[in-house]
């Protein structure tokens, strides 16, 4: 398995991923540049978390356009795995591969903290390896987190178990208490109609390690590594 | 070809949570404009184009907020105004 971390300006977790993919899966990685417009053969993009383009205007929105994000979406319409974190699920958003947006936290501070997840759905590459309603800790880190959807979107994604992580308690109740940005019904995380693209707020990348608090991450990229040897 | 300034506002669409509208509205209250009711911030934008005519040049900048300048998930726009530059 190859796997592609794309460049942008404004990246800062591009080489945490590419360290994870490497030293924890010993797969291949690869940095692709923004301004390239190739993926270098690989089987799996990450778009990973920062401050891409200074999120000017919004949070990745001019991401979207850069020449590479042309080669990303066609991978995905291919049916290629896509796993957008942090900033990346913000631009996986812009640029229409994943329904709905992330605005502003609710309390308008930035969010850098352990939470618990609780994982709905295994039905998609990136978690088919997790068991369902299983509790994963790993680091939030942004500003702007608060998962936003009209009301007939929500109804789709919650109808079709396209809600892949959900912000829980200790108990793995998705209390408002447990909501760290005040995303509608607590969504941390969601898959497009094929399960073939995730995005999620969090950092798996940073839980990949005992030394970082936590490996709970571990079981996203495993998930790939399934896929692949299916 | 003559050039235009078109000036567009951006707002949160109505009904999401804005809570940037809510803080500020919270600091004027404070302030003692007991009279708020309510505020929401959005983004004021000013895009200086060559253009045929007015028409066109407030057409043109339409796209632009439906393809970047709002976001069509959480944002609604209104075209403030149109001048020659």
């Amino acid at each position: 398995m190859k796997v592609g971390v794309v460049s942008f300006p404004g990246s800062n977790c591009d080489e945490d991923a590419l360290l994870a993919i490497v030293e924890r899966l010993h797969e291949s990685a690869v940095l692709l540049w923004h301004k390239d417009h190739d993926l270098q053969g690989a089987d799996v993009v990450i778009l990973p978390g920062g401050f891409s383009y200074g999120d000017y205007l919004r949070s990745g929105a001019i991401a979207r356009f850069s020449p590479i994000m042309q080669e990303v979406v066609a991978h995905a319409r291919r049916g290629g795995p896509v796993i957008g974190i942090c900033n990346g699920f913000q631009i996986a958003c812009e640029a229409g591969l994943l329904p709905g947006a992330l605005l502003r936290n609710e309390s308008l501070q930035f969010r850098s903290m352990p939470v618990t997840l609780r994982v709905e759905s295994v039905d998609t590459v990136f978690t088919r390896a997790a068991t369902p309603g299983a509790r994963l800790t790993m680091p939030i880190a942004h500003g702007d987190g608060r998962y936003t959807a009209d009301a007939e979107t929500l109804a789709r994604l919650e109808g079709e178990g396209r809600v892949v992580f959900r912000y829980v308690d200790a108990t793995g109740e998705p209390t408002a208490a447990a909501n760290p940005n005040g995303s509608l019904r607590n969504i941390a995380g969601v898959t497009n109609d094929t399960g073939t693209v995730v995005g999620l707020m969090p950092h798996p990348e940073r839980a990949m390690e005992p030394l970082l608090g936590s490996t709970d991450g571990l079981v996203l990229f495993e998930s790939l590594l399934a896929t692949a040897k299916a | 070809m003559k050039r235009f300034k078109v000036s567009v506002h951006i707002v949160p669409r109505k009904g999401l949570l804005d809570p940037q509208g809510k803080a500020v509205a919270d600091s004027l209250r404070t302030l003692g404009f007991a009279a708020v009711a309510d505020v929401h911030v959005g983004r004021h934008v000013v895009i200086e184009m060559a253009a045929a005519d007015a028409g066109t040049a407030e057409a043109a900048v339409r796209d632009m907020c439906g393809r970047l300048l709002a976001n069509p998930v959480t944002e609604d726009f209104e075209i403030a105004g149109v001048v020659a530059a």
